[in-house]
This record gives C-alpha cells, sequence and structure tokens, in this order.
C-alpha cells in the first residue's frame, strides 16, 4: 500500500489563460496533517479544488489513493468524494437547514440509515465539536467560530479518510482559533484520517501540522517540518514566517516606473 | 472611422454570439435538470417543500389579484356589453378572457415577480456562499438536489396557481355583476355555462398555464445559478428573471394562441 493517500505529480493549472500552477508537487502521507501556506491569490483553494475533482489540471494529475482524480467518470469521483469532508471557508452550511439537518444532510443523502441512528451520529459529531446544545439553531444564528465548527462536524458527518480545510481562520478570534486548531488535530488523530489544510496563519498553522508547503507565484517555494522552516534562511519563507511588508514577494503590484508614470499624468 | 465600424460591428458580433452562447447554456441546464429529474421525483417531499415555497405562498398575491382582475372585467365589460342591450353576457366576457388569457398570463406573469426573483436570489446567494460547491464535494449533484425540485415545483403549482386565478376572478366579476349591477343570477351563470367549451377553452388554458410554468421556472432557475457570485451579480439576475420571463411569457402566449385558435 502506497504511504500517501494523496500525491499531486507535476501539476499545471490555467484560469482564464493565466498559469496559476506550474508544475507542483506534493505529497500527503496517511495520518498526517499537511499544511500548504502562501499568500492570498496564490491558487492554494484552487488545489483543493483540483483534489476533490471540481477543476481539471491542464498537465499533471492528482492521485487520490493511487487513482488519478481526472481520469476517473463523473460517478467514480463522486464515489471518491463520499471518502473526503471539506470544510469551506465560511462554513457553507445550507442556510435553509436548521445546525442539526445540515450536518445530518450527508448522512441522509448518501446511506439509508434510520432516522434514529442519524439522530444519534448527528449529536455525537455535534458533541465533538462541543455544539450538541446548538442543534436546534438556524445558520444565521451562529457566531462565525461556531458556523465553523457546525461545517466541520458536517464535514466529518461520513468520517471521510480525507479532510480539507480551507482557511480554517479567516476572521476568527484567537479563542476560536484555538478551538478550531484543536479539533483539526484531534479529529484527524480519532478518524485516522489525513488533512490538508490551506491557511496563510503562519503561527497558528506551525503549532500542530506535521509538514508544510510554501506557494509563491504557481510552484512549490519551501517545504518542511515547521522547525526546519523556523530556522529557514530562505529569503521568502522569512518574509512569509516574519510577517515582512516587502521582500521577494514584492509590496507593488506589477507597474511601470513610478516617476514616469506620475510624469506621463502631467502631460496627458 | 473604417477602425470605428469594424470595432462596432465586433461588438454587435460578440453580443449575438453572446446571446446564443447563454440561449444554449440555459437550453443544456434545462435537459439536465430533466435528466436529473429522478431524485426529485422519488424523493418527492423535496419537491413538496418546494411547492409550499413557490405555490402556496404565492397564494395570497394571486388570489387578490385575481379579485380585483375580476371585478374590473365585471366593470368594463357591463360598460360596454350594456351599450348592445347584452349586459347578461357578461358573465361569458369574463369566464372567457380568464379562462384563455388572463388566468395563465397574470399568473405567471405575478409568478414571476413573486416566485421567479425568490429562486433567482436564493440559487445566486447559495452560489455566492459556496454551498453549491459544498455539495457538490459531498457527492451531492446540486443540478438534483437543489435545482430538479425547484423546477418541479414551479410546473406543477403554476397550473394549480392559473385555475385558482380564474375561479377567483369569476368570482369577482359575479360581485360587480350580479349584487352591485344587478344582473340577474341565473342569466349570469347559464350563459356562462353554455359558452365557455371544456376542450377549447379550459383545456388550452392549462396548456398554456403549464408551458408558462416550465418557462418561469427554468429562467429563474437558469438566472440564479448562472449569476456571477457577487452581490451585484445576483442582484442583476433577479431583474433578469422578471425581464426574460415576462417577454417569454407574452411572447409565448402569441404563439400557442395563434395555434389554439382554428381559424
Amino acid at each position: 500500500m502506497n504511504d500517501n493517500l494523496v500525491e499531486i505529480n507535476d501539476l499545471s493549472f490555467a484560469y482564464n489563460s493565466r498559469l496559476l500552477h506550474k508544475g507542483i508537487n506534493m505529497r500527503f502521507p496517511r495520518g498526517k496533517v499537511v499544511a500548504i501556506m502562501g499568500g492570498s491569490g496564490s491558487g492554494k483553494t484552487t488545489l483543493l479544488r483540483l483534489i476533490g475533482g471540481q477543476l481539471t489540471p491542464s498537465s499533471g494529475h492528482v492521485k487520490v489513493d493511487g487513482r488519478i482524480v481526472h481520469e476517473q467518470s463523473r460517478e467514480e469521483i463522486y464515489r471518491m468524494r463520499r471518502k473526503m469532508g471539506m470544510l469551506f471557508q465560511f462554513g457553507a452550511l445550507f442556510t435553509d437547514l436548521s445546525v442539526y439537518d445540515n450536518v445530518a444532510f450527508p448522512m441522509r443523502e448518501h446511506t439509508n440509515l434510520p432516522e434514529s441512528i442519524i439522530r444519534d451520529l448527528v449529536l455525537l459529531k455535534l458533541n465533538a465539536v462541543g455544539l450538541r446544545g446548538a442543534r436546534d439553531l438556524m445558520p444565521s444564528e451562529l457566531s462565525g467560530g461556531m458556523a465553523r465548527r457546525v461545517a466541520l462536524a458536517r464535514a466529518v458527518a461520513l468520517d471521510p479518510a480525507i479532510i480539507m480545510y480551507d482557511e480554517p481562520f479567516a476572521g476568527l478570534d484567537p479563542i476560536s482559533m484555538g478551538v478550531i486548531v484543536n479539533l483539526i488535530r484531534s479529529l484527524n488523530d480519532a478518524l485516522g484520517a489525513t488533512s490538508i489544510v490551506v491557511t496563510h496563519d503562519v503561527h497558528e498553522t506551525f503549532s500542530f501540522v506535521d509538514y508544510v508547503y510554501f506557494v509563491s507565484a504557481g510552484v512549490v517555494v519551501a517545504e518542511g517540518t515547521p522547525e526546519d522552516l523556523r530556522a529557514s534562511q530562505m529569503p521568502f519563507v522569512h518574509q512569509f514566517v516574519h510577517g515582512e511588508a516587502d521582500g521577494p514577494v514584492p509590496f507593488h503590484y506589477t507597474a511601470p516606473d513610478y516617476r514616469q508614470d506620475m510624469l506621463r499624468g502631467a502631460n496627458g | 472611422m473604417v477602425d470605428r465600424i469594424v470595432k462596432g460591428l465586433r461588438l454587435i458580433g460578440h453580443r449575438v454570439i453572446d446571446r446564443i452562447w447563454r440561449l444554449g447554456s440555459a437550453a443544456r441546464f434545462f435537459l439536465y435538470a430533466l435528466v436529473l429529474s429522478g431524485e426529485s421525483l422519488r424523493r418527492f417531499h423535496l419537491t413538496i417543500r418546494e411547492i409550499y415555497f413557490t405555490g402556496v405562498l404565492s397564494l395570497i398575491i394571486i388570489l387578490v389579484s385575481a379579485l380585483f382582475v375580476g371585478m374590473v372585467l365585471g366593470l368594463q365589460g357591463y360598460n360596454t356589453l350594456q351599450k348592445y342591450g347584452s349586459s347578461e353576457a357578461i358573465g361569458v366576457l369574463v369566464a372567457l378572457s380568464l379562462v384563455r388569457e388572463l388566468g395563465p398570463v397574470v399568473t405567471a406573469l405575478l409568478f414571476a415577480g413573486r416566485a421567479g426573483t425568490a429562486i433567482t436570489a436564493e440559487i445566486g446567494l447559495m452560489k455566492a456562499t459556496e454551498q453549491l460547491s459544498a455539495m457538490e464535494m459531498m457527492a451531492v449533484n446540486p443540478i438534483a438536489r437543489v435545482v430538479a425540485p425547484r423546477f418541479w415545483a414551479g410546473v406543477i403549482s403554476m397550473p394549480l396557481l392559473a385555475s385558482l386565478f380564474s375561479m377567483m376572478g369569476v368570482f369577482g366579476g359575479y360581485l360587480v355583476a350580479v349584487p352591485l349591477l344587478g344582473i340577474d343570477d341565473g342569466a349570469f351563470w347559464s350563459q356562462m355555462q353554455a359558452s365557455v367549451d371544456f376542450r377549447e377553452d379550459v383545456v388550452n388554458g392549462v396548456i398554456k398555464s403549464c408551458v408558462f410554468g416550465v418557462a418561469c421556472t427554468i429562467i429563474a432557475l437558469f438566472e440564479g445559478y448562472d449569476a456571477p457570485p457577487t452581490a451585484e451579480g445576483v442582484s442583476r439576475a433577479t431583474t433578469r428573471t422578471v425581464v426574460n420571463s415576462s417577454l417569454a411569457v407574452l411572447g409565448l402566449d402569441f404563439v400557442l394562441t395563434s395555434f389554439m385558435i382554428s381559424v
């Protein structure tokens, strides 16, 4: 059996004829929590969609459990996705369903379990994220952190082998962040799952993941364990880890020379 | 100068191609929704829930509008018919105009404004908040789970709403004609019974409302599904739903009527 549940090999992906990824290689070993880090707009979320088979790579491939995702039929991809859970950036809870029904949704869609067993499972999952008492609330009544936890309960409803997190910490207060960090780690270890966390929160992430990939301008610029990267002298990693405004990632969006630009404005 | 003409022609071409492209994707979307309808019919409670939202919640606006439309028809019809001394035919006039035209058409226009916009906004927002993506990642096809039940709900609701509209309109006409204007009760109903044909008038009206139901619902669903996932995108899509549904209903009405009226 292959040790890597998910592999990305030499993957390129173009969006609107703009090349977003240029030959990316990544390994996600079974049972580990791996982070993909990079600046906003570096195509991290797109990588998750490529793994989930929502997008097709321009070249290269993603392998899940030894099978190339984009070569599978639609039915196969759907079958694969039943083993995946994904936490969306803002939860993406179904706003017309209660917390309880949101968590029950994947079970009702994919199993024929009687309602009594579904109830037990839903309460089990909600208890794991500490929101058993909130089962009757609607998504609009939840705080950001609570919504994220309900979405997490929904993502693990069918005990997935792969759990993907899209910016799980975005917009959370420090306490909620700590809660989510603990949940990601404990759910991963309890379910024996493999977790992929897309994020740019360096300090939170380095505290609990096993391995980190840094993505910038469509390529993997650095990888390693959090300890390796903290000690790294690579300019990009240093800039990112220490949050410096200017460096290999420039502060300015590509623009013509400042002086020329101003002078042209005065003449025209 | 030539440059400008070329540019203008290109723009026209671009717009035309764009429209046709959209029409094509709408047609594909329609087919796709039909093909994936199995689940919404098998798990019919999904569709029933949507019938509540599109049909039942539209009842009040439909019934109140129908009452007023019927009453106005009564007044206007009486005014004209009286000049020819045939004011008893008021029942026929009210019933025929409602069952043949006003029932299906006005119901469809109100439906587009009441239920169509709600469908577009809901689906557009579900897309904007990644709910549709989340569903796909849960291996649930959003067309089968979200679009198809709403489609069938609309198709089932529309003929029922149109029938209720006609019924309520006739009642409104009755209220004005008999108690208010003093037309004979018996003449009102018997003339109506004698002149309204079941096959030619009632069934044709139902056929029309079924066609409008398909058109309005699929337009609302497609605009929502196709909307750019932003606040502006959803608001524009909602406007387009009303405009396109209204135009489609009026255009289709002409086509259907011309087939139905035997010359």
